[in-house]
């Protein structure tokens, strides 16, 4: 594909993106429409003066329309500017910008975790189906699923922290100024949040695996003499990957949503304390920023797996 | 259960093809086609009894749910507690059994209010098409894109935080999932030759859509509404967890695990009986939800 073309088809996709992006920003700013009552009096809180709340109004320009809030909030956001926390007062950028790395990095670590050890199994059980491994990897994909995230974290935390001492139980340490401690930090988490990450990308490779392997043209492969292990791992592999970046969008997506509750058990001062603190203190600006940054995360992630895919898989229309 | 039964009127009602070489539908086919898995009847055995001890709880719970005892806190198992008590001394077995009901019902609430939204926007949309369809479609994308836990808390932190409020939350979050597949169906039938001949017959958009599309594009909604049922019930667990969904001293499965984590270094003991009845539930209903989807899809139904 010339580079021309491939720059057409970014644009594209940036074009084609864009009103999921608007309508985003709309829900995330619509949200608060949805508080029952007047909106200012509950930002001011009870027992504040009539002044106050007609200050707040002003403030947050709740005075205007609907739309020309909306517009006038977009507009700063875009800028960088997410209003204050109602409850500390510090720039919802700011408290972002601190905690995003810790939240990013136990997200990556268990990407990561899902993809090594998913994908082997996959591999091993698409290979005899129906074999006692097989119904192993089932089992294991159905429990994975089906176990919630902060339960398994709070039983990796009684055995590794708190008996073995391998892991600390809590906290979090910043990647750029202690590395190999911030790693420490973030194992058992991660691994809490790959449980359900490995079940999926294992299910998915399994039959990802199985599919290209009865298909037509692996029978043709076959057919003409190419040997079984030339036709797995060079034909059946590189089919798998399409569906490999399609599942890694969707646990992007997934694991953003689960590190919330896993940090919470790990007292990780990430996004996810930073989101729950906010809603249960009705500390709106903070919620808005949080879940901003969190769509336009997987939004992006999302175009630019978009694009890898048209540049993976011709097959796939660039249109 | 004889063959008589599928030419019954309803059959023809809803305007099913009958194709030669299919057996023919009998009644309660898809019970004995999801009962022959073992794995899906053990499911279903097992949601049939906790719905039963979700039912009888006030009466076959031992001890009340709320009632602390102080000469008896952090208890461990025996005859007259049988899991042991919590960190106010209530009975743990009284409290996962009041749990049920309040954590079946949550769940119910939440796929409830996905449907409630979701099917009515898919068929329309999907019905309709133009210009709608591509709003609707878009509102889906988007909604889609948030991590669903993340939505749901900004729903509830909007909303107010509580239990029918967070639930409501996760059915908001979960309804454009049901919107979008009951579109895709709606996409496929309404081009069924069926469908074609009732409205030559004078049908309207209503009749069409409630009395020939709706029944015949249902099929993977149920599939689809089992398998939220299991993401409904990890969602109030982990919002309850976080404090955003049942408030104390209402006992539901994910609160008992929020009150097992903070005594977590004196009594770790806990956390089992609650994230246990989590897990075995959530297993529950997917493994009810996957065998209905190969007993409902006959391509599948051989393998």
């Amino acid at each position: 594909m010339s580079t021309r073309s491939t720059l057409r088809l970014v644009l594209r996709r940036l074009v084609q993106m864009a009103p999921v992006v608007v309508l985003a920003t709309f829900v995330v700013f619509a949200l608060v429409q949805l508080i029952p009552g007047d909106i200012a009096i509950t930002l001011a809180g009870e027992g504040v003066s009539e002044q106050r709340i007609a200050e707040i109004r002003r403030l947050y320009g709740l005075d205007r329309p609907f739309l020309l809030q909306y517009a006038h909030w977009l507009g700063d956001a875009v800028q960088g500017n997410l209003s204050v926390s109602l409850l500390s007062g510090e720039a919802v950028v700011e408290s972002i910008s601190r905690r995003l790395p810790n939240t990013l990095l136990i997200v990556s670590l268990a990407l990561l975790i899902s993809m090594v050890v998913g994908i082997p199994l996959g591999i091993a059980a698409s290979v005899r189906p129906g074999s006692r491994l097989d119904g192993f990897v089932s089992v294991l994909g159905s429990l994975g699923i089906a176990l919630p995230g902060f339960w398994l974290a709070m039983l990796l935390v009684a055995v590794f922290a708190m008996k073995l001492n391998w892991f600390p139980a809590t906290g979090a340490k910043s990647l750029t100024e202690a590395p190999l401690s911030a790693l420490h930090y973030a194992t058992l988490p991660a691994i809490a949040l790959a449980a359900s990450g490995i079940a999926e990308v294992a299910r998915q490779s399994r039959s990802a695996l199985l599919e290209v392997m009865s298909s037509q043209y692996v029978r043709t492969l076959h057919a003409k003499g190419l040997p079984q292990r030339l036709v797995f791992w060079k034909h059946g592999l590189k089919n798998v990957s399409v569906t490999l970046l399609t599942v890694f969008g969707l646990l992007v997506n997934r694991m953003l949503g689960a590190t919330v509750v896993i940090e919470a058990v790990f007292a990780i001062p990430g996004m996810g304390s930073l989101i729950v603190n906010a809603a249960t203190g009705k500390d709106y600006p903070v919620v808005q920023g949080v879940m901003l940054t969190m769509v336009v995360i997987v939004i992006g992630l999302n175009l630019l797996i978009d694009i890898l895919y048209t540049l993976f898989d011709p097959r796939v229309d660039a249109r | 259960m004889t063959h008589e039964a599928t030419s019954s009127p309803t059959m023809l009602a809803t305007g099913r093809p009958s194709d030669p070489k299919m057996p023919p539908p009998r009644r309660f086919a898809l019970l004995r086609l999801v009962v022959r898995n073992t794995g899906a009847s053990m499911a279903l055995a097992y949601l049939l009894v906790l719905l039963a001890l979700a039912l009888a709880a006030p009466w076959i719970a031992p001890h009340s749910p709320t009632v602390q005892d102080p000469a008896a806190v952090l208890a461990p198992m025996s005859a007259e507690h049988w899991l042991g008590t919590d960190d106010l001394g209530r009975d743990v077995f009284s409290r996962l059994i009041h749990g049920a009901p309040l954590t079946l019902a949550a769940s119910f609430l939440a796929v409830g209010v996905a449907t409630v939204i979701g099917l009515p926007l898919g068929l329309l949309a999907g019905f309709l098409g133009g210009w709608f369809d591509e709003a609707i479609s878009r509102v889906i994308d988007t909604l889609l894109s948030f991590p669903a836990i993340v939505l749901a808390i900004g729903v509830t932190g909007a909303l107010g935080v509580g239990l029918t409020n967070s639930m409501i939350a996760v059915g908001l979050v979960f309804a454009p999932t049901l919107a979008r597949l009951v579109r895709g169906q709606t996409l496929i039938v309404r081009r069924e030759l069926y469908v074609d001949a009732a409205r030559c017959f004078g049908a309207g958009r209503t009749r069409l859509i409630l009395r020939h599309i709706l029944p015949n594009a249902v099929q993977p909604v149920i599939v689809q509404m089992t398998l939220l049922l299991a993401a409904a019930l990890l969602a109030e667990a982990s919002l309850s967890f976080l404090g955003l969904g049942v408030q104390p001293p209402q006992p539901s499965w994910g609160a008992m695990l929020a009150r097992a984590y903070q005594y977590m270094e004196i009594a770790p003991e806990q956390m089992y009986a609650p994230g246990i009845a989590i897990l075995l539930t959530a297993l529950a209903f997917n493994t009810l939800g996957e065998a209905l989807r190969v007993a409902l899809d006959p391509t599948l139904r051989h393998r």
